[in-house]
């Protein structure tokens, strides 16, 4: 399952770091950070509640810049 | 400007205002450092703030973090100026890049704005109300006003009108509508009131696919956006460690070893040059801008680029591969010349068309065309349609026969052969021959153009497969220059085709499959690269290539070339321009020359240059 969620993030270097970290987060199979659009697009594993998963995302993206903002 | 920009702006003011009226008064010590610690906080304070986060986060290599330590560092060295100024212009180089990528993104937005906010529907009590298009079902009456975007694709029911298709094609050619035709959403109604039958959902319709498509484009990395997100990875922490290694090592060196002074002070400021320039902003940011750029000013032009990647295999094309049919020519049959013997033309037409009447070969729809008038479907009887030959039927009581020459001899009715180039429809009359009408497909208008362009933007090889007889096939190829042909193919032969190009052609050349979507989806999808053209309305065009020619003119083939070779050359010139500044800046930094202006400008002047220079893919209509 694939869903995409506008973001809030000032540069790119940042864009780049919180795609790393959405992508180490538990559940999830793939993430796609566009600094362009502002979108992060986040393939889920299947069985995962992506409710869930997105709340553990944005902790994790939080930790590495904390300016950042997904809206859920 | 927006709010969080304005309020950075603010600040840059002030601390500017404050290091301007400290340079003229003259105070020394404790007092000093504490009247410099206005301006340095005034801008700072969020990037320390930041900092101390990061290390607490453990993410200690960030660039708040550099500046934090740069600046720190550079203030208790003494230099309250340079370390207050270097916030400063960092300050400066972010509000910058924010402002920028900010406004090219509404660039592209304003470029890409085709998506329609609203349908008029007719309520109960007769008013025209708007809703969301969303709430429209299939099969649902919408009223599109003069100058509106049809929002929905449908079918007019009522009125006419003429369309800008321009946001859908890139052409202001205007298209003529009335009852009963079929539109497309993101058109602009010009002139007429419209009401039309929607066919589809509004997130199935073609406006909001296409900006599906644009806007998800960017998600498909390329090889340099990849190439940079590494580099990144690794520089900053590189240069980092060597800033450390810089402030130690030559002090300890120089004490230990050979007996001078450790002249730490020196060293240090050094390092801390070092930690301005390592920021990779410049790259990371000004790549995928170059990309975007460039994908949303050729979605402008009617080039629908699914991927950032796309555009780069692209730019390396070498080989161009073309369908005939649809592709190079217009897939319309047309009548093209009768060759009667011994009844009038208009006479042999006539029969021909009554014969074919029931038939829905695209050659007997030429037929009917060419005729002109309408059927009288009661003077034909007795139709028999044999597959493979033709048609024999009795117009007016008389037995025509209409057919190919295998039907002719099946017949035993001896005709004779068509000199000219295409298909031969036969006719016989009560088992007389009379004659032969020539049927054929007409060329693009600017097919010829489209194979120059091609070649004068450095293809090396332009090659046309068909699965039309070679006769046909060789005559196109020879009036368009096509330098190779192969006819007489099945689609699966087109495959085999296609890998044999792959095959033969040097590892970094690419080839492209330009066909007209329907047909050819297994050869688009196996060439390196597959255009779709005249796509527009067709869903499955869409689905399979990569880069989809919204109009069928041959000549945007190249255009998306030139437009794939100027933005790549961007985002080439700004990988080598930024990081050939930075690694001089560091090696200058490293001897002592350069200084903390010099490093500022590797920083935030590449940047800016890098930034702007990307913006520069947007504009490709001049192509």
């Amino acid at each position: 399952m694939k869903k995409t969620y506008k973001i809030e993030v000032d540069c790119a270097n940042c864009a780049n770091k919180m795609e790393e970290a959405a992508k180490k987060t538990e559940g999830v199979k793939n993430a796609i950070v566009n600094f362009m659009t502002l979108k992060m697009t986040v393939e889920f594993e299947e069985g995962a509640d992506p409710k869930i998963v997105m709340q553990k995302v944005l902790k994790n993206c939080k930790v590495v810049e904390d300016d950042c903002e997904i809206f859920l | 400007m927006n709010k969080k920009q304005k309020k950075v702006l603010q600040r840059i003011i002030i601390s500017f205002v404050c290091l301007i009226i400290l340079e003229f008064i003259p105070v020394d010590g404790y007092i000093k450092f504490a009247l410099y610690m206005i301006p340095y906080l005034v801008i700072g304070y969020d990037i320390l703030r930041k900092a101390m986060k990061g290390i607490l986060n453990k993410q200690v290599f960030d660039e708040n973090f550099l500046m934090a330590v740069a600046t720190v560092g550079a203030i208790l060295l003494g230099d309250y100026k340079e370390g207050t100024a270097v916030m400063l212009f960092y300050q400066i180089g972010e509000l910058f890049q924010s402002y920028a990528v900010g406004k090219s993104r509404r660039n592209i937005s304003e470029l890409m704005d085709i998506r329609p906010d609203y349908a008029n529907i007719e309520n109960e009590s007769g008013e025209v109300e708007q809703v969301d298009p969303d709430e429209i079902e299939i099969g649902q009456i919408i009223i599109v006003k003069p100058g509106e975007k049809i929002p929905i694709d449908g079918i007019v029911v009522e009125g006419k009108t003429t369309l800008n298709t321009s946001a859908l094609t890139g052409e202001s050619l205007p298209r003529e509508v009335t009852v009963g035709n079929e539109v497309m959403s993101g058109c602009i109604n010009l002139n007429g009131l419209l009401k039309v039958q929607t066919t589809k959902e509004f997130g199935e319709s073609t406006v909001s696919k296409i900006l599906d498509l644009v806007e998800n484009a960017s998600s498909k990395k390329s090889r340099s956006e990849n190439f940079i997100s590494k580099f990144a990875k690794y520089y900053t922490p590189a240069v980092c460690y060597s800033a450390v290694a810089l402030a130690l090592i030559p002090p300890i060196i120089s004490v230990l070893l050979l007996n001078i002074p450790a002249n730490w002070e020196e060293w240090i400021f050094r390092a801390l040059t070092f930690l301005v320039i390592s920021c990779p902003c410049a790259l990371v940011i000004s790549i995928p801008l170059s990309f975007f750029a460039g994908i949303g000013g050729a979605s402008h032009e009617g080039v629908l680029v699914k991927g950032s990647n796309y555009l780069e295999t692209l730019a390396q094309t070498k080989y161009v591969v073309f369908d005939k049919t649809g592709t190079m020519t217009q897939g319309v049959f047309e009548v093209s010349g009768i060759h009667h013997t011994t009844i009038a033309q208009d006479q042999l037409l006539e029969y021909a068309a009554l014969a074919e009447s029931y038939s829905t070969h695209p050659i007997s729809k030429s037929l009917q065309k060419a005729y002109g008038k309408e059927i009288d479907r009661n003077r034909v009887e007795d139709v028999q349609e044999i597959s493979g030959h033709g048609v024999i039927a009795k117009v007016d009581g008389k037995n025509i026969a209409v057919g190919n020459i295998k039907l002719m001899k099946k017949l035993n009715v001896e005709c004779t052969e068509c000199h000219s180039v295409g298909t031969v429809v036969h006719l016989a009359i009560d088992g007389h021959y009379a004659g032969h009408i020539l049927i054929s497909d007409l060329m693009k208008p600017h097919a010829k153009e489209a194979i120059a362009a091609l070649k004068k933007i450095g293809i090396k090889k332009t090659i046309m497969l068909t699965g039309d007889q070679s006769s046909v096939a060789n005559q196109v190829a020879k009036e368009l220059m096509i330098d190779e042909v192969h006819s007489e193919l099945l689609p699966g032969d087109k495959v085999d085709k296609i890998e044999k190009i792959l095959q033969n052609k040097e590892e970094k050349d690419k080839v492209a499959f330009v066909g007209d979507g329907i047909n050819d989806a297994p050869v688009l999808s196996r060439a390196d690269i597959g255009i779709a053209m005249g796509a527009l309305g067709s869903d499955a065009a869409i689905e399979a290539a990569d880069i989809v020619l919204m109009d069928d003119d041959p000549l945007k083939i190249a255009k998306a070339i030139k437009i794939s070779k100027k933005c790549i050359r961007i985002v080439y010139e700004n990988i080598y321009f930024a990081i050939g500044i930075k690694l001089i800046c560091l090696v200058l930094g490293a001897v002592g020359i350069a200084n903390m202006w010099v490093a500022i400008f590797a920083d935030v002047g590449v940047m800016v240059i890098a930034v702007l220079n990307a913006i520069r893919a947007l504009y490709v209509s001049k192509l």
